[in-house]
């Protein structure tokens, strides 16, 4: 899957968890810019973000990522290559 | 079933109209999403859940601390969490002792149980189980060693039971069975538990809520009494107008079997106290000769409160079982295998509950089971007589089409009532009606076992419990009253409620003539009516009225130096 497909399903994920459709991500959003992200939010995100790719993080790679971009890169790596 | 995510949006939406009920969460790991997820899962259920979360891991300071926020919120029900996983870590750090660590735990929580109960004897318990961890330290052979975890867990679940037997404002919610049908790997999920202290999974907390709302649901008096069958391909397989009795598919053979132990569930529902009606698409004496005469039946005619084999429409029978059995549509389940039945009759009798039966009839009972329709906060002997009663009544509703003169009919009915005080023979009952009467009730007060025991032996209080017997039969308790003394000279009524299978029989009158005669007999002048609305009580909004009584701002009076004895046609036994 190419990259910016990922963003795009990531960024329709976020809408919805958030349930705020005004959301726009790209690689260097963090959690700051965003309203709502919190910690806990923050893990349901990614849980629906398993769900939905099909993968699994580890517990540390939840806690490592800085912006959306290394959220990517990690949802890539997981993904089989297209 | 909903997702978190559609729960939480919920919370978005406005809550003023609902049912206040304010719930505190005790747990030992973090519950912030569990209370989203009970809230947002209350507001489906029409409760305004207002919860207040303890800290976590304050359990035990927020019980035996008589100070603490848990006391000042004063909740009226109060979930307690107390995570396996915790559980797990208690047992890893003890050093000798292993075989007695459940019954050491199940001390502490009855210590808990007791501590809250006696600040608060109207608090009620709701506390989760623990669904299962093998640490695999023994293997297979934990269950032959008393000091395993797994030993250990599963006797505190099980001890937990036992307690619950006699502890009557405690109940578990077992959400151990919640793992073992959806698997622990669904349950749990550890990167979530690692990084927030939270043990359940996403994915699990809607059942966790739902399972949670089904405790809180019976305990405001919101649970299912009836189950409406079909019967074609429902109750039994095929069609017996076209297939006849000797094809129909029933017993230990193929898909019978399927039917069979659907027969068997629907048995053990009424032995508990579930009334089961039939309707049906057919002709009547057809509908009922496997019932009479299939070697394989589980169900007889004697299992059914009311037998309606016709040909109108589904709608207007289950309209004529409802008026028989005089329960609210909420209270039922309709079970029929086609969606275009089912469509029709879940558009045209709001709030009955009609379950998507799988297409096949092999799933019905897995399925039945998930949704967990029969929940309730208590059982008594009496449950297991309804179905008698209320085949009784449809009777009744037959002689009274006989006579033209409503007078007549009740002279004919020859009932007797015996009116005595509370005490512990009728205090099961008067608890579980208090808990079951929705339609007929003044103040919809709930009162518990414990509650009416303390009221039976009130000097403040006098207690009148009803029963109606009458030539076909008997309907045991049905009427409950509470007077409470509020001065010298008038008796305030607290409660007043009675079951609806016994409406229009004159009941009200006689109650009223018992309660006057008493108060005027033991030297008081008044008695003093409150109706409190509720959305289910409407029918007695003008109840004091239509009986004489005088409006004194939000109360009424009757004087009973005034009183004159109504019309009735019950005597006293």
């Amino acid at each position: 899957m190419e990259r910016n497909q990922i963003l795009d399903q990531t960024t329709a994920i976020f809408k919805d968890i958030l349930d705020n459709e005004t959301i726009v991500l790209n690689d260097t959003t963090t959690a700051e810019d965003v309203e709502d992200w919190d910690s806990l939010n923050h893990i349901q995100l990614v849980v629906a973000i398993e769900k939905h790719f099909k993968i699994r993080f580890t517990s540390m790679e939840i806690q490592s990522w800085k912006n959306v971009g290394e959220m990517i890169d990690s949802i890539k790596s997981k993904l089989p290559e297209a | 079933m909903k997702e978190f995510s559609e729960l939480k949006r919920n919370l978005k939406k406005d809550f003023s109209k609902l049912k206040p009920v304010k719930v505190a969460i005790l747990g030992d790991t973090a519950t912030q999403f569990l209370t989203q997820a009970l809230r947002g899962a209350g507001f489906d259920s029409g409760f305004d859940l207002q919860i207040w979360e303890a800290d976590f891991n304050q359990i035990e300071r927020q019980v035996f601390d008589s100070g603490s926020e848990l006391y000042h919120f004063s909740p009226q029900i109060i979930i307690v969490f107390q995570s396996s996983h915790k559980l797990l870590g208690k047992y890893n750090k003890l050093k000798a002792d292993q075989a007695s660590f459940a019954s050491k735990e199940l001390n502490t929580i009855k210590a808990i149980c007791d501590t809250l109960i006696s600040a608060n004897p109207k608090t009620k318990i709701i506390f989760y189980n623990y669904p299962e961890i093998d640490d695999a330290v023994f293997g297979n052979y934990a269950n032959k060693i008393e000091s395993s975890f797994l030993f250990q867990l599963r006797k505190l679940n099980f001890t937990l039971m036992e307690f619950a037997l006699q502890a009557a404002s405690f109940y578990i919610c077992d959400i151990a069975s919640v793992q073992n049908l959806i698997g622990k790997t669904n349950f749990f999920q550890p990167s979530v538990y690692i990084n927030t202290e939270m043990v359940l999974s996403i994915n699990v907390l809607p059942r966790i809520a739902y399972k949670t709302l089904d405790i809180i649901n019976a305990i405001e008096g919101k649970f299912k009494k009836c189950v409406i069958l079909d019967l074609d391909n429902t109750t039994w397989g095929g069609i017996i107008g076209d297939d006849g009795i000797e094809n129909i598919q029933i017993g230990s053979l193929g898909i019978g079997k399927a039917f069979s132990e659907f027969q068997y569930w629907i048995r053990k529902l009424k032995n508990r106290g579930i009334i089961v009606a039939v309707c049906s698409k057919n002709t009547e004496s057809i509908a009922k000769e496997p019932f009479e005469k299939h070697p394989d039946m589980v169900l007889k005619l004697a299992d059914i409160a009311v037998f309606m084999a016709n040909w109108e429409t589904k709608v207007d029978n289950i309209r004529k079982i409802q008026s028989i059995l005089n329960i609210g549509f909420d209270s039922i389940v309709f079970l029929d295998d086609n969606p275009f039945e089912r469509n029709i009759v879940r558009e045209n009798i709001p709030g009955i509950c009609v379950p998507e039966l799988p297409e096949d009839p092999a799933e019905y009972l897995e399925y039945l089971y998930t949704l967990n329709l029969f929940e309730t906060i208590s059982f008594s002997n009496e449950d297991t007589e309804r179905t008698k009663q209320y085949q009784v009544e449809a009777q009744r509703v037959t002689l009274f089409e006989k006579f033209t003169n409503e007078d007549d009919f009740l002279k004919n009915l020859e009932m007797v009532s015996l009116v005595e005080p509370f005490n512990k023979f009728n205090t099961p009952r008067v608890a579980q009606l208090s808990q079951r009467s929705n339609q007929f009730n003044l103040r919809t007060v709930r009162y518990t076992d414990n509650e009416i025991e303390v009221l039976g032996a009130s000097p403040d209080h006098f207690t009148f419990s009803f029963t109606l017997e009458d030539k076909l039969g008997d309907n045991g308790m049905i009427c409950v009253i509470i007077l409470q003394k509020e001065d010298g000279k008038t008796l305030f009524i607290d409660t007043w409620f009675m079951s609806c299978r016994v409406l229009k029989r004159g009941m009200e009158n006689f109650v009223l003539n018992t309660i006057v005669n008493f108060a005027s007999e033991n030297g008081y002048r008044f008695l003093k009516g409150e109706y409190i609305p509720t959305s289910k009580n409407e029918m007695v909004k003008d109840h004091y009225q239509n009986l004489g009584f005088e409006k004194s701002g939000e109360y009424w009076i009757i004087d009973v130096l005034k009183y004159e004895n109504k019309k009735s046609f019950i005597n006293k036994k």
